[in-house]
C-alpha cells in the first residue's frame, strides 16, 4: 500500500509550498542534492542541481517543459558517481529512460532517489518561452490541463505528449501527484521502501491517498492510448513503404540532432560519425555512376533505420527527437510505431521495470524458433 | 517475371555455413548462382547495417547462415544473431520488406545438401515474390 503525504496550497503558492518539501529533504539530510526543474533568467526553466536549501524556492517541478531529456543529465551526474546522495525530479518519460540507461550502465542509481511528477505534457522550448511571457505558471497550466485544456494561443503540448500513455512514473521512488489530487493539493506518493523512508525523514507528514487518483489516471491513460492508436494507425497507413518513409525523411540533413537529443541512443560513439562513413571522393563518384546521380548528404534514410535498430527497443516516446529536428520532421510517430513492433516482438516495454533485461543483451538456446523455422 | 533473377546477399559463418558451401562445391551439388556469398567469422557479427544497406542498395533478399544453436564456434554468436534478425525483421516489415526476403538459417558444416536446398528454396521464393520494392529507391540512391 503506497504511502502519501499531502501538500496543500493557496492560489499561486504551489511552488512555494512544494519548495518546503525540497527544503526539508535537504535540511533533514534525506539527500545531499536535488536535481529539479528551476526557474532561470529570461523565462527559461532548466534542470538544476541544488545543494543549498536556500535555492529551493526557485524550483518549479511541474514546469511543462523538458529542454533536454533529464535522463541524459542523470547520466552525466551518475555514470561516474559523486558518492553523494541525489534526488532527481523528472518527468515519467525521463524516468523510463533512466531505467533503460541504468540497464546499459550509463546511469548509476546507487545513491539516487527518483522522484516522478505526474505529467500532463510539455511545450516545445520556444513555445514554453511564449507561455511564460504571457504570464503562464505551472500551477495555472496544471489547472487547465487537468480540465483538458492544454492549448494556449497558437500552440499546444508536444505531439509526443498527446499520444503518451504514461502520465505517471511507475518506477520512481516518490511521485508528485496531481492527477486526482483535487485543486489546491499536491500529494507525495511513496512507491518504494526507499521512497517511504525519504518521505518520513523529509518531514512532509502523511495523509490518506487522494480519493480520485486511480480513476483520474485511468481516464487520462485511456484518452492518450486512444490518441496514440489513432496517430500510429494514420502514420502506418501513410508510411507502409520505404518510398513513403523516404518522403517523410526528405528534409533530413544528417545533422544527427535527433540522435544527440535521444536519451536512449546509447552508443558512446555513433558509427555514423566514424571513419566507416567517411568515404573517398572516388567512392561517392562510383555511387553516383550507378544511377547517374547521388543525393547529398547521402545515407539519410539509412541513418534513421539503423538508429531504429539500435534504440527502438528502449524508445520511451519522449519526443525529444522531434523537438530537436531543425527541419520539422516529425520523428515521433516513426520511432514510436517502430518501437511498438520491436518491443512487442520481445514482450518488452522500455522503462517498465528494472528487472527486465534489454532484449538484445540476453539470449537463450531454446527460444524464437520461428526465426529460422528449423528444429533439430 | 520468368526472366527475373533475384540478387541474394548471403552472409555465411566461417565455421559452419561457409564450410557447408565448400562441401556442396566439392560434392558437386549445384545451386543457383543468385547467392552472392560473403564469408563472415560468425553469424553474430552480421551487423544490422549490412542487412539494411544490402536492401537499400537493391538486394532482393538477404540470407544469413550460421551454426545450429549449441554448435557456435564462439559459443553463442548465433543466438545473438537470432535476436538481432527478429529485431531487424520487425523494422523492415513495416516498410514492405517482409520476413520472406530476410532469412536466417542454421546450416552445419556437414549439411552441404541443406545449403543446396536452402539456396534453391530462397531463389524460388524470391522469383515468385518478384524484385524488391526497394529497387526503384536504390536507383534514387537515398
Amino acid at each position: 500500500m503506497a504511502k502519501f503525504a499531502k501538500v496543500s496550497f493557496q492560489k499561486d503558492e504551489m511552488n512555494k509550498k512544494l519548495s518546503t518539501f525540497f527544503k526539508g529533504m535537504l535540511d533533514n539530510g534525506v539527500v545531499d542534492a536535488v536535481l529539479a526543474p528551476m526557474v532561470q533568467s529570461n523565462n527559461g526553466v532548466r534542470l538544476s542541481l541544488v545543494t543549498s536549501p536556500d535555492h529551493a524556492p526557485l524550483l518549479d517541478p511541474f514546469a511543462p517543459v523538458a529542454a533536454v531529456s533529464g535522463a541524459k543529465i542523470a547520466s552525466s551526474l551518475t555514470a561516474r558517481p559523486s558518492g553523494r546522495s541525489l534526488a532527481m525530479v523528472l518527468h515519467p518519460c525521463e524516468i523510463r529512460a533512466v531505467v533503460e540507461l541504468s540497464k546499459l550502465k550509463q546511469v548509476n542509481l546507487d545513491n539516487v532517489l527518483l522522484i516522478g511528477t505526474d505529467c500532463l505534457g510539455r511545450y516545445e522550448n520556444t513555445d514554453f518561452v511564449k507561455f511564460k511571457k504571457e504570464g503562464g505558471t505551472s500551477e495555472a497550466f496544471l489547472g487547465n490541463a487537468l480540465a483538458g485544456k492544454t492549448a494556449v494561443q497558437d500552440f499546444d503540448i508536444c505531439g509526443a505528449c498527446k499520444i503518451c500513455e504514461f502520465p505517471t512514473a511507475a518506477t520512481a521512488d516518490l511521485n508528485l501527484v496531481v492527477l486526482g489530487a483535487g485543486s489546491g493539493d499536491v500529494y507525495i506518493e511513496a512507491l518504494t521502501e526507499k521512497g517511504e523512508q525519504a518521505l518520513d525523514k523529509s518531514g512532509a507528514g502523511s495523509s490518506a491517498a487522494p480519493a480520485g487518483r486511480d480513476e483520474a489516471v485511468k481516464k487520462l491513460v485511456a484518452t492518450r492510448t486512444e490518441a496514440r492508436d489513432k496517430t500510429l494507425a494514420e502514420y502506418r497507413d501513410a508510411t507502409n513503404s520505404f518510398e513513403a518513409l523516404a518522403d517523410k525523411l526528405a528534409n533530413c540533413v544528417n545533422c544527427y540532432n535527433c540522435r544527440v537529443a535521444c536519451p536512449v541512443c546509447y552508443c558512446k560513439e555513433c558509427v555514423f560519425v566514424t571513419d566507416t562513413f567517411r568515404h573517398t571522393g572516388e567512392q561517392y563518384m562510383m555511387w553516383a555512376d550507378q544511377s547517374g546521380k547521388l543525393k547529398m548528404p547521402n545515407d539519410t534514410l539509412f541513418f534513421h533505420l539503423i538508429r531504429m535498430t539500435h534504440m527502438s527497443l528502449s524508445c520511451v516516446g519522449c519526443g525529444q527527437c522531434t523537438s530537436a529536428c531543425p527541419n520539422d520532421i516529425d520523428l515521433v510517430p516513426i520511432f514510436r510505431a517502430g518501437a511498438e513492433k520491436t518491443q512487442a516482438r520481445f514482450d518488452y516495454q522500455a522503462g517498465r521495470s528494472f528487472d527486465e533485461a534489454l532484449p538484445l543483451s540476453e539470449f537463450k538456446s531454446d527460444e524464437m524458433e520461428e526465426v529460422t523455422g528449423q528444429v533439430k | 517475371m520468368s526472366d527475373f533473377e533475384p540478387q541474394i546477399v548471403a552472409f555465411f559463418c566461417n565455421w559452419c555455413t561457409f564450410t557447408a558451401a565448400d562441401l556442396a562445391g566439392t560434392s558437386r551439388l549445384s545451386y543457383p548462382p543468385n547467392l552472392k556469398i560473403i564469408r563472415v567469422m560468425c553469424s553474430g557479427m552480421v551487423d544490422p547495417k549490412y542487412v539494411v544497406k544490402a536492401f537499400l542498395n537493391g538486394a532482393d533478399g538477404v540470407l544469413i547462415g550460421g551454426c545450429w544453436p549449441g554448435d557456435c564456434h564462439y559459443i553463442n554468436g548465433n543466438l545473438k544473431a537470432r535476436r538481432r534478425v527478429a529485431n531487424v525483421n520487425e523494422i523492415l516489415k513495416q516498410f514492405g520488406i517482409g520476413e520472406e526476403r530476410f532469412w536466417l538459417r542454421w546450416i552445419a558444416a556437414s549439411e552441404g545438401t541443406m545449403l543446396q536446398e536452402v539456396a534453391i528454396e530462397m531463389t524460388k521464393k524470391l522469383k515468385e515474390l518478384g524484385p524488391s520494392p526497394l529497387r526503384s529507391l536504390a536507383q534514387a540512391a537515398v
